[in-house]
């Protein structure tokens, strides 16, 4: 029921927006379209009001950090139609300079998530009403959900009897955060697969 | 000559007993009108998200206790059926009725919470008395089943943690057939009573389409009208075999958001009691080793399990790589989970979309134009909890 609703949807918006849509997957009965960062407004705007899509409600945005790949930043606009009673992943991906259109002028909501994304990824929106940080500190630095920023953080604060108000201070562990590497435990450190390979190698000669 | 009005800067909380947690408000008024609100939030953020990047799945599920605290079983759900969908478990049907009664808890501790902080803010002690007793009795069924009252951890990937004990099922069922009469009493102390309605009818008034705009869900979306609820509309679990209401507003004010809540924990206990009612017995947990670990005696005897469960309190469970977006009908509205896996064993990006968030936003919205004295009501009926808001 649920999967035939989404691939007519899906036939549709494809049909609409063929040319802006770069790729479109259905997966575990969830529907993500991929489309330029260019288009977003006018994609976002079509989703909204066309009569068939009816996606009246963004439910939530995402920013995601992929720091080897060359558009390094991924923006997942999540959108819901009560009517339809669908929901459609909306996916822009784009390099580290870019701006990004905001969507406030369309869905009021958007203005503290954009904030969000600002404060967590450091990704600016063009004509975003109050592009200010939100979640971390005042006169916080760095973004902290970027994939390069340390799980433990830079600063760290605490009451100082001496002076008399709460000081900032570079944090201090009397043991580092341990990172334990699980990936693949069974087949041995590097050296001994070096180890391995060169005694394939012998045998082959 | 024309007087020249200046307004009013005032700075609401972070330390307010009606701010409901860490909430800075910057309020601009003229003389006692609000007409400005922007609230400062994050002084509660712990990085959960960043956090969870680092955590193995499993690791990665008390901190959705710590979100939001009235009703921590709620958040775990929405990830436990995340990472389900993404490893495509079957989860067992006892399972499913021990979740759906636990949410169902956690919607009771959440609403009773609510409605009797929001007549305290608004000048009547004794409904939180009352209330916060009854909230006593479902945390020790919390710590019953979980061991905690609080931060339960109790959900696991494919089922929950453990059994519930024998007469926990029976104690449950005893509560339901009590608790009627006390929301009765509460009622009776708020629903008709001249200042509450006072204080609530008609204030912070949200149309349906302001409240569509605004990304509301929950109880501030049905407040105004629109029947949305995921257990009806979207069932996971086992929501589509039972029988419930679903309480709809009509002006959207704080006193139709006040009744709403009241009708969803009657609503509540009849879906308690059904469940506790068609409750089977059998397994507690997807009997898959690869996902959920062994038991005790299993570990004694066999050397497999012994392995699985080193490997999964080591390692833990890989998860394919994929992404799914899961979400939850929590009390105060619509929780999902976004989670990117990119095969590994720990989540490569888990963004939480917490309802008070949006509906925190709204604020300024709401209260523009009413009295400075309205702002605890209106705050009260929003249902903010700090923990999820900030995450």
């Amino acid at each position: 029921m649920m999967i035939e609703s989404l691939k007519k949807l899906e036939k549709f918006v494809n049909s609409e927006l063929a040319s802006k849509i770069q790729k479109s997957i259905i997966e575990q009965n969830e529907f993500l379209i991929e489309i330029n960062e260019s288009d977003l407004i006018d994609v976002v705007q079509f989703l909204k009001s066309n009569e068939k899509c009816k996606f009246r409600q963004l439910v939530d945005i995402v920013g995601v950090d992929y720091p080897e790949e060359e558009k390094r930043f991924q923006l997942v606009y999540l959108f819901l139609s009560h009517e339809n009673n669908n929901r459609i992943k909306l996916s822009v991906r784009f390099q580290i300079d870019q701006t990004i259109s905001s969507i406030t002028k369309i869905f009021p909501s958007a203005n503290w998530m954009e904030r969000e994304v600002f404060d967590m990824y450091g990704i600016k929106f063009k004509n975003h009403p109050d592009l200010r940080r939100i979640l971390t500190d005042y006169g916080f630095k760095g973004h902290p959900l970027r994939k390069d920023f340390p799980l433990t953080g830079f600063n760290e604060v605490r009451y100082s009897e001496k002076e008399k108000k709460v000081i900032y201070e570079p944090v201090k562990l009397e043991q580092n955060y341990r990172n334990f590497d699980f990936e693949s435990p069974w087949e041995g450190t590097s050296y001994i697969k070096e180890i391995k390979d060169l005694k394939k190698d012998g045998k082959k000669n | 000559m024309v007087k020249k009005t200046k307004s009013l800067n005032l700075n609401f909380g972070p330390q307010h007993p009606a701010a409901h947690g860490v909430l800075r408000l910057i309020l601009e008024l003229d003389g006692e009108v609000v007409e400005k609100a922007d609230p400062h939030i994050g002084l509660l953020h712990r990085g959960t998200e960043k956090l969870i990047e680092h955590k193995t799945y499993t690791q990665a599920l008390p901190y959705f206790d710590r979100l939001d605290y009235v009703a921590p079983m709620n958040q775990e759900h929405a990830f436990a059926l995340a990472a389900e969908k993404l490893l495509n478990v079957e989860v067992p049907i006892r399972a499913k009725y021990i979740r759906v009664i636990f949410c169902e808890i956690g919607r009771i501790l959440s609403h009773i919470l609510n409605v009797t902080t929001q007549a305290l803010d608004v000048g009547a002690l004794t409904p939180s008395l009352w209330g916060f007793e009854e909230r006593e009795t479902l945390m020790t069924f919390y710590e019953r089943a979980s061991g905690s009252r609080l931060h339960a951890n109790y959900f696991r990937t494919g089922g929950v943690n453990q059994d519930i004990p024998l007469r926990l099922i029976d104690d449950i069922e005893k509560f339901c057939k009590s608790f009627p009469k006390i929301i009765d009493d509460l009622e009776g102390l708020l629903t008709d009573n001249r200042i509450f309605k006072q204080r609530n009818v008609e204030i912070g008034i949200v149309s349906k389409r302001e409240a569509l705009d605004h990304s509301f869900s929950g109880v501030m979306l049905r407040g105004s009208g629109v029947p949305w609820d995921l257990r009806r509309s979207q069932p996971y679990e086992i929501y589509k075999d039972l029988d419930f209401k679903i309480p709809i507003g009509k002006n959207g004010d704080c006193y139709d958001r006040y009744l709403c809540r009241i009708q969803e924990m009657r609503e509540s206990v009849k879906i308690i009691l059904q469940c506790v009612e068609k409750i089977p017995k059998g397994p507690i947990k997807s009997i898959d080793g690869k996902i959920s670990p062994p038991n005790r005696d299993d570990i004694k005897q066999s050397m497999e399990a012994l392995i699985h469960h080193f490997k999964l309190f080591t390692e833990g469970y890989r998860v394919p790589k994929g992404n799914v977006y899961t979400a939850v009908e929590a009390p105060k509205g619509e929780f999902g989970v976004y989670l990117i896996s990119d095969g590994s064993n720990k989540p490569y990006r888990c963004k939480i979309r917490a309802p008070g968030f949006s509906h925190l936003q709204a604020m300024d919205y709401l209260i523009r134009g009413h009295m400075l004295a309205d702002v605890p009501a209106v705050l009260g009926s929003l249902d903010i909890v700090f923990g999820e808001v900030d995450r």
